[in-house]
């Protein structure tokens, strides 16, 4: 029992000593640069938890984040390092937008169904049919192909509504497209004004239970067993009669699958159709999100809500204490490094044990010419 | 000044275990200096202590009288002190004497290659270490690497060479040519530290043996005047049965039939040419050979691991040549593969997972794509149990146990499923004396309850004293079939290097062997 406790202390252990760091290290360098860090921490806090509206926005700028968090964690626990789900996410979003403004006359939950597994199935297919493919049968590094099928994804986004006559877009002067049938918009979590005008939407629980899904997926069927003994250890898992490739393309589709789900949600939730705008990032923050969480479906939805939260905290922080917001990305930044130099800490704490096991060696040397 | 190096009450504790506790010994100049333990006895951090890779909590290290105090492993060489690590550090992409003089090369700014040449020529000619200085490491065997490994300690003036288990790696031949240049070095007044878990090659080259258990010393003793027995029940602290009797054979019928089967290896090299042979129920197949003639090809190919280009596998009456290794496992066929980390265990899977790493997919392990955990960890548990797996706790990562432990972890898998054919590569590698013991009983008590059983073991002592029928194999060829009880060490040494004893005749010039046949002409000479 102690060891387990200890175990999981150890996983949540290092990405809050991680976070503090970064905290600190932003605390110091908004004291240099002449503001009061409580002050500017404070208006953070409030601008991210503050009022249910500043909480509602937090959420529901983490449910993008936490439901591709979901699927790039599933993949990084295959060993792989799903790079290109913000193409995912666009072609997910375009196919669930697609769906959404067609059929019509299909029932509500029905045609919102249809959107939602329409965007899965196009992420599905990013992700996994030619990185996967490739990467299982002639070893093309997939960092490099979800890159440029992400291009790709996005481009091809940008090409269905960009041109004058292009497919999907509506006819005038503004580059969007139909706006999807409003039978097909999600209710708002709750039926509270605040609620309703941070656009929350039921999507957040739809991404707490993606979260449960994953982790149930990774966790508790053979199929999670393999892609976890695949991430481990290959020549085991193949020396096991686990069919590797198979299961390396089905990785990366899957994680494809969630990114292509909260395109979908994000469409049906708050932005309702595809406009000129591609710059979300969310596939790219996303892959923070993840390595915050250790890859841990649950440190997924924490992680998700505490980059959200440095995201509309920011805005307020600018407002409040005159700090550029952009201090929240050199947070990030301070983050991404501490967790990606967890290894560091260890180092650290060697060095120092060392230090003082040699002090320890000379006393007893000493010790032993006096006597 | 007599003694060289003294270590006096050495102690290294880590996180919940004292690895060195009041560690004493004493190096003579000029001898040869066994240490001897099981695996996890401490041998390993006292030697990482000696060469500065760790750092005493506390006790004392004295070279030549005076105490000295290393940080780093930099700090002993400059003191004198040369290790071979049981893994070489070399690269195989320069040649031997770039790799000796790498780090500390001759010439200013500039390299001078030649000066480095001349250097080692020099040093390989001084300490009878003969290897040409201009060859690519990449093309070296493991017995030459070695040398060249020995030949950097020297280069960077040891005055006291460590040998961390030099044998693991080698073949006989190779092993002897170690002990030849061994023996030279004490010759000319070297002092060698020399680790090892086997204890024949102890008593063969070592002066004094110091015996360490469970972290610590448990005695210094000439070789000279003490029998195996004797320092075996020093090293394990009980008696310790060397041969194990075995029941006489009772052989029922073929259990796998192996035709005319060719296999290609990963690099598209076919390793394995026409090998026929047939194992049958109760008893124990040995395939005796050099590391690099295709006996592991051989069984990852009756595994459905590697890729068979012709010929057929059977088994019992089936062909299986082309069915998935998932399959043959539920068929019945278990694998315990030579690489028990690379290969055989997830080290970063708890117990209970790596023992159903081959079976998850039956029931009671999962049922419908879901995994029972229950069903697993109870199963776990009862084979932890049965095979006394150290420590018995299924929660802990595989990783975490000891070498013979996670083959303990292996073997009960793959036995806990009851299958008619064992397959085992190099079942006992870097084990110590009571677990390979162990083992062998555990792979005996297997045949006398009638499973098939095939052996492959680059140590032949091993392949000899449990195999019933011995398969001997070379470049890829079954050379001949010997009886196991009467086959003897020279006959089946003769055929590893290709030799019909009766001819003496090479049959084939094989490149990989082309390194030990200066030993092997000698050898057939000492026949005749």
């Amino acid at each position: 029992m102690n060891n387990v406790w200890r175990s999981a202390l150890r996983g949540i252990g290092t990405p809050i000593v991680a976070s503090a760091i970064a905290i600190v290290i932003g605390g110091i360098i908004v004291s240099l640069i002449g503001y009061n860090p409580l002050t500017v921490y404070g208006s953070l806090i409030t601008g991210a938890f503050g009022t249910l509206f500043n909480l509602s926005s937090t959420l529901t700028g983490a449910v993008p984040l936490l439901v591709i968090g979901l699927g790039i964690a599933i993949a990084f626990r295959a060993g792989l390092f799903n790079i290109g789900a913000e193409g995912q996410y666009w072609v997910g979003a375009m196919a669930s937008v697609w769906v959404g403004y067609h059929f019509n006359q299909l029932p509500s939950v029905l045609h919102i169904i249809l959107a939602l597994i329409a965007g899965m199935i196009a992420g599905g297919l990013w992700g996994g049919v030619i990185p996967g493919l490739t990467k299982a049968y002639v070893g093309a590094h997939e960092v490099i192909t979800t890159m440029m099928m992400s291009y790709i994804g996005i481009f091809l986004v940008e090409y269905m509504i960009e041109e004058p006559n292009a497919p999907m877009r509506l006819k005038g002067y503004i580059p969007e497209s139909p706006a999807i049938a409003n039978n097909t918009h999600l209710l708002p979590a709750l039926p509270i004004t605040a609620v309703k005008q941070a656009q929350l939407s039921v999507s957040i629980y739809i991404a707490i239970a993606a979260a449960i899904v994953a982790w149930l997926l990774l966790k508790k069927t053979t199929f999670g067993f393999q892609i976890r003994s695949i991430g481990f250890n290959q020549r085991a898992s193949r020396y096991a009669g686990m069919r590797v490739p198979l299961y390396t393309i089905l990785a990366l589709g899957i994680s494809g699958v969630f990114a292509g789900l909260a395109g979908g949600l994000q469409m049906l939730g708050v932005e309702y159709q595809l406009n000129d705008s591609f710059t979300s990032q969310y596939g790219y923050t996303a892959i923070v999100v993840a390595l915050l969480a250790r890859n841990n479906p649950f440190g997924v939805i924490l992680a998700a809500i505490f980059f959200s939260a440095l995201n509309t905290g920011g805005q307020n922080m600018q407002q409040v204490s005159g700090v550029p917001s952009s201090l929240t990305d050199v947070l990030t930044g301070l983050i991404i490094f501490f967790v990606a130099a967890e290894r560091l800490i260890p180092v650290f704490i060697g060095w120092v044990r060392r230090r003082r096991s040699q002090g320890r060696a000379h006393d007893a040397q000493e010790g032993g010419t006096l006597a | 000044m007599d003694a060289f190096l003294e270590v006096a009450g050495l102690t290294k504790a880590f996180p919940g275990v004292i690895a060195n506790d009041h560690v004493d010994l004493t190096l003579r100049q000029g001898e040869v200096h066994a240490i001897l333990g099981e695996n996890g006895a401490g041998k390993s951090t006292l030697m990482k202590l000696i060469y500065g890779l760790y750092q005493p909590d506390s006790g004392e290290i004295r070279l030549e009288g005076k105490p000295v105090h290393f940080n780093s492993p930099r700090d002993a060489i400059r003191a004198g002190i040369g290790m071979v690590h049981q893994h070489f550090m070399l690269i195989p992409a320069l040649t031997v004497a770039d790799n000796v003089v790498l780090g500390d090369e001759p010439g200013g700014f500039r390299y001078d290659r030649k000066e480095a040449i001349r250097r080692v020529r020099a040093l390989s000619e001084q300490y009878r270490l003969t290897v040409d200085p201009t060859v690519k490491i990449g093309s070296l065997t493991v017995g030459l690497q070695q040398r060249v490994e020995i030949l950097k300690a020297f280069y960077r003036e040891a005055k006291l060479l460590i040998l961390d288990e030099p044998t693991a790696l080698l073949t006989p031949q190779e092993t002897e040519e170690l002990f030849v240049v061994v023996r030279h070095l004490k010759d000319q007044g070297i002092p060698v530290l020399f680790i090892s878990h086997k204890l024949d090659e102890v008593r063969d080259i070592a002066d004094r043996v110091t015996v360490m258990r469970a972290g610590k010393t448990v005695g210094s003793v000439q070789v000279k005047g003490t029998t195996s027995q004797e320092l075996a029940n020093l090293m394990v602290g009980r008696d310790v049965v060397l041969r194990i009797d075995k029941q006489p054979l009772n052989a029922g019928a073929s259990v796998l039939d192996v035709e005319n089967v060719s296999v290609q290896g990963h690099d598209k090299h076919e390793r394995v040419k026409g090998v026929s042979f047939s194992v049958r129920a109760g008893e124990i197949f040995g395939i005796a050979g050099i590391d690099g003639n295709g006996q592991f090809e051989l069984v990852d190919a009756i595994a459905g691991l590697a890729k068979v280009v012709g010929g057929t596998v059977r088994f019992n009456g089936q062909d299986i040549t082309r069915l998935s290794p998932a399959k043959r496992t539920q068929s019945g066929i278990a694998y315990v593969p030579q690489d028990r980390q690379a290969d055989g265990l997830v080290l970063d899977f708890d117990l209970v997972e790596n023992t159903i790493l081959r079976d998850f997919r039956r029931k009671p392990f999962s049922s419908g794509g879901w995994l029972r955990a229950s069903a697993a960890r109870v199963y776990a548990e009862s084979l932890i149990k049965r095979f006394d797996v150290r420590p018995p706790n299924a929660s802990r990562k595989a990783g975490e146990l000891s070498g013979g432990n996670q083959q303990k972890v292996i073997l009960a898998r793959e036995v806990g499923r009851n299958p008619s054919l064992l397959i085992v590569a190099q079942p006992t590698r870097g084990l110590d004396v009571g677990a390979i013991e162990g083992i062998h009983r555990e792979l005996l008590k297997l045949r006398d309850s009638g499973k098939a059983i095939i052996l492959v073991s680059l140590e032949l002592d091993e392949i000899m004293s449990l195999s019933d029928r011995i398969g001997v194999i070379h470049d890829g060829q079954l050379l001949e079939i010997v009886d196991g009880p009467s086959a003897t060490r020279e006959q089946l040494g003769l055929l590893m290097t290709g030799i019909h004893p009766e001819d003496g005749m090479p049959l084939a010039v094989g490149t990989e062997t082309s390194s030990s046949a200066p030993s092997s002409p000698k050898e057939t000479g000492g026949q005749s």
